[in-house]
């Protein structure tokens, strides 16, 4: 530890600290501008100038590492005169336009000139002008405000992965500019607006629509993927304006990826319902809720009524609150009926019953960073949690080594150790293989069940998957590591593959082997939280897969649109289509939901109280941000009230917390997940490494702007460039073997249903699989996200046939 | 892409940084490349960012920052006078005026045939030859009169 004194104050601090850090610690406030804790220092705004003793000139605090015994004065006269200086000659080329700009009010440049600028300018020639970029639908540029801090170029190096801006030119010349008017790319884009200090970044879709000043600012939780990162929703008149992120370290930092931050968008969609409808010969008809409940709970009343209880089922979005969850689960229940269900992405239930506890991630979000080995299984991680991404980037840079098993080559912006593309059946073998490389490694086979052994007995491993595994154990080019930190992951595509149960079963096995942390990352931000309330099916009930091949005579749909939230869309909409009764909770009017007989308008996360529980079994409840929009109303309430009409018992909940009460039964929430939060399985599951399939496999990734209700629904995330058309995409090898070239028309088939698309070579894919993202119009044909796929050849004017008849049939 | 000398040249220059630090060779080259095609276009520079696996706008940084990279093109002969203290104390004025002169451009341009392009330089570091130019920034010329210029654009063409 090293003594120092900053204005008079001591203070004792660790070598190699900053003075700004040092400072910071202290609580003196030192102005800066290129200066951010979780970047790397440029010391290129001279801002944060400070006098040291024994030092003749003034020295920048960020890049000054303290030393035993130095005295620092922040607010001497030499300081002062220093920092005065460089004020004034940052705003000599600013234009000093802060009455049309929408930094006003909230500008770095704007309060320190308060405190530490000249109340006029000596300035009296001409100022530069820097011309505007163009980078994309999310954030505005007025480069002439920007004072060159390069904030923005090293977060997109640094944490972003990708350097998509830079500052070409120097001296007076110097301007940030993205390469050739490329636009910005990354998904974690949007943080760059937070992190310009000046009015040069800003929020595009939120530009000139409010002063910073006008609009309340109440804390919320992201409602999109499983990290609960924690938000700050800014309101004006009761309308969500924009959504920044609330600092929490042990989550998100203080990022937000763009999915959350610019999702919002959709909460103000026209496509909201505002009124209850009911479905009157084939016209849909506004109502009150009276009518459109006491309707609904007749429906359901008399199909169950008739046909059995059996004859209801429930499908639950894995983003709807833990409230909702345990009420919709309650009301199934409670009429006798075990259908309900939120894995809707699921096609392999056969690890049901066979959990100790509730899968999670298998270890904090900031332990990560510090891990030494990680094993990614079929996860396109920038797509499914693009803000957890940057904590694998994190680790990587510190020295870990990223092994990946994944259908998908796509580029994580990280350096890669190994990796093994390969169909989703060909990763059960490939996992296997590691498993039986790693226990030769370990010296274990002895403590791995007969079972598993005998299996491993068959398989043959592979160099790259030696190498992997020798990676794994901590063995290294220069090092051997004796007790490397190792996670091992699952990712959506592990999730939502027929194998996931093979895939977990070795996962687990693997990460036994190693003494690894790990689990699944669960896809939807309260994913965990529904599988720990057990909003499944009960023993003799049907899971979504299920409810969805064998139809059902009424369905009740939580928050979702079924056949673009469910794993086989083209089930879904002819279980939709052949039922008697679609009762849908839902915020949105969408044509998903055709086939409903009654539509219930639910608030979404803004305007409803609940509860989300993160990846890492993290509980957080949130408050509504504003009022429901029209007749909207929290779907916990449309729940209870539904559960009275059916004349079911014990639902007199008065607000979400006493269904939240209810939920944990009086334990603490924290102690609640802790004793149910598991990963082990209670037996082993049969394996089979060799499973050879004949045709092309599916990979139906979900695109992370089409993943729930709220976020399809966001027009700049959509003017994006993730929201490419759709497309086949085929390995060149693949191409050639069905004798495609680039922009051909394929009929692509699944199950019975079909679709035309054009393809597109793409070497990122695994050899026999076809690309195909889910959840889209041009899709709706298709089956599992994962799974038998055929395509076809066809000639352009066969294409348009097929196409005139697909409108006849929607017509 | 790059030709096969040019490769072989950086290949070259490569194994003087360490094998995870291709980025430490983008200023040989981006010369290299230059030296080869003249300028550097967009192409040039984005194939020198491939080839090294950087981000195209770090090379981009790297050739806008120095004013020895022309982004713009420059004719065969790009003649650079030296117009700071030294140099000026030694009549540049009358070298950049004969030079424009004689070949009917101004600075930053180039000539009707493509061969000459004038630019305002910086102190080279040679003041003892003063007034001095640099021609394609490899050959210096010292102790410049408007007939040594002469002599040099005969012997250049």
């Amino acid at each position: 530890m090293l003594k120092i004194e900053i204005d008079g104050k001591p203070v004792e601090v660790d070598h190699g600290t900053t003075i700004i850090d040092a400072a910071d610690k202290l609580g003196v406030a030192i102005p800066r501008f290129c200066y951010h804790k979780k970047l790397s220092v440029a010391a290129n705004c001279r801002m944060c100038l400070v006098e040291v003793e024994k030092f003749g000139k003034p020295l920048p605090a960020c890049a000054t590492p303290v030393a035993e015994g130095m005295k620092i004065f922040t607010r001497s006269k030499a300081a002062v005169q220093a920092q005065q200086s460089v004020m004034e000659f940052l705003l000599i080329n600013h234009p000093l336009d802060c009455p049309i700009c929408d930094q006003g009010g909230e500008c770095d440049l704007q309060d320190v000139a308060v405190g530490y600028g000249a109340s006029g300018s000596r300035y009296t020639e001409e100022k530069r002008v820097v011309f505007n970029k163009n980078i994309g639908p999310l954030i505005s540029t007025d480069m002439t405000r920007c004072i060159q801090c390069t904030r923005c170029v090293r977060f997109l190096k640094e944490v972003g992965g990708m350097q998509e801006l830079g500052m070409v030119g120097r001296g007076e010349h110097a301007e940030i500019t993205a390469y050739v008017d490329q636009s910005v790319n990354s998904e974690l884009s949007g943080n760059i607006i937070d992190l310009c200090p000046v009015g040069a970044l800003t929020n595009k879709p939120f530009r000139y629509s409010a002063r910073s000043w006008e609009l309340v600012r109440r804390p919320s939780i992201a409602p999109h993927d499983s990290m609960g990162s924690h938000i700050e929703v800014h309101v004006k008149d009761d309308k969500v304006m924009r959504v920044l992120p609330r600092e929490k370290e042990s989550i998100n930092e203080c990022w937000l990826s763009d999915r959350d931050r610019y999702s919002y968008e959709g909460l103000n969609s026209p496509d909201r319902l505002k009124v209850p409808m009911i479905k009157h010969h084939g016209e849909w008809q506004e109502t009150d809720w009276k009518t459109a409940l006491e309707y609904a709970a007749g429906q359901i009343k008399d199909i169950t009524t008739e046909h059995g209880s059996d004859a209801l089922g429930a499908l639950v979005s894995p983003n709807s609150t833990m409230e909702e969850g345990y009420l919709i689960k309650e009301l199934v229940h409670g009429l006798g009926c075990g259908n309900v269900d939120y894995r809707l992405r699921q096609t392999d239930f056969r690890l049901d019953g066979k959990r100790v506890g509730t899968p999670w991630m298998g270890c904090n979000i900031d332990e990560i960073e510090k891990l030494d080995r990680i094993l990614l299984i079929g996860s396109n991680i920038r797509n499914e949690h693009p803000l957890l991404a940057q904590r694998f980037r994190k680790a990587v840079d510190n020295g870990a080594e990223l092994s990946i098993i994944s259908p998908l080559d796509n580029n994580p912006l990280m350096d890669i150790a190994h990796k093994i593309i390969v169909t989703p059946n060909d990763i059960v073998n490939v996992l296997a293989q590691i498993l039986k490389a790693m226990s030769k490694l370990q010296k274990l086979s002895l403590c791995l069940p007969p079972q598993l052994s005998e299996l491993l007995e068959q398989i043959h491993v592979r160099p790259n998957t030696e190498a992997m595994a020798e990676s794994l154990v901590g063995l290294g080019e220069t090092v051997n590591l004796i007790a490397p930190k190792v996670g091992i992951f699952l990712g959506n595509m592990a999730l939502s593959a027929p194998r996931f149960t093979e895939m977990y079963s070795l996962a687990e096995a693997i990460g036994g082997v190693s003494g690894a942390k790990g689990g699944i990352l669960p896809a939807a931000a309260n994913s965990t939280g529904m599988h720990l309330l057990g909003v499944m099916p009960a023993s003799t009930g049907m899971h979504a897969r299920a409810m969805l091949e064998v139809p059902r005579k009424a369905y009740l749909l939580l928050n979702i649109e079924p056949e673009l939230d469910c794993q086989h869309a083209a089930l879904a909409r002819s279980a939709m289509e052949k039922a008697d009764c679609v009762v849908a909770l839902t915020a949105y009017k969408s044509k998903a939901l055709d086939h409903a007989t009654v539509l219930l308008p639910i608030a979404p996360f803004t305007e409803t109280s609940g509860t989300f529980m993160s990846m890492e079994g993290r509980i957080q409840s949130f408050k509504a941000v504003v009022k429901p929009l029209g007749e909207c109303r929290p779907a916990w309430k449309v729940l209870r009230v539904l559960a009275n009409t059916l004349g079911l018992q014990g639902f007199d909940f008065e607000s979400s917390e006493e269904v939240k009460l209810k939920i944990f039964d009086g334990e603490k929430p924290s102690d609640f997940a802790r004793s149910r939060l598991n990963n082990n399985m209670k037996e082993l599951v049969e394996i089979e490494t060799k499973i050879k399939s004949p045709g092309l496999q599916r990979v139906g990734e979900v695109p992370q702007y089409e993943a729930d209700p709220i976020v399809r629904r966001s027009e700049p995330l959509r003017k994006t460039k993730y929201n490419i058309k759709r497309l086949v995409r085929l390995h060149p090898d693949e191409m050639r073997a069905y004798d495609l070239v680039e922009g051909d028309m394929v009929l692509v088939t699944q199950d019975k249903g079909s679709t035309v698309l054009p393809v597109r070579p793409d070497a990122h894919v695994a050899p026999g699989c076809v690309r195909v993202a889910a959840a889209h119009e041009d899709t709706l044909g298709l089956g599992d996200l994962m799974g038998d796929i055929s395509i076809e050849k066809i000639t352009q004017e066969q294409a348009d046939v097929f196409k005139s008849k697909q409108m006849e049939a929607q017509n | 892409m790059l030709s096969a000398e040019a490769i072989e040249k950086i290949e070259y220059e490569l194994t003087k940084y360490p094998k995870d630090q291709r980025q430490a060779a983008v200023m040989s080259a981006l010369r290299i490349v230059q030296t080869e095609r003249g300028w550097l276009s967009q192409e040039s520079i984005s194939d020198v960012a491939a080839y090294l696996g950087i981000p195209d706008i770090a090379a981009l940084e790297v050739a806008t920052f120095y004013n020895m990279y022309d982004t713009e093109p420059v004719g065969k002969y790009k003649i650079t006078v030296c117009t700071n203290i030294s140099c000026m104390l030694r009549d540049s004025d009358s070298i950049v005026h004969h030079l424009q002169e004689k070949l009917g451009i101004g600075f930053n341009q180039v000539s009707e045939d493509g061969q000459f392009c004038l630019k305002e330089g910086e102190c080279m570091g040679a003041c003892g030859g003063a007034p001095l130019m640099s021609v394609n920034n490899a050959t210096m010329y010292e102790y410049l009169t408007p007939e040594k210029v002469d002599k040099i654009l005969k012997e250049l063409k």
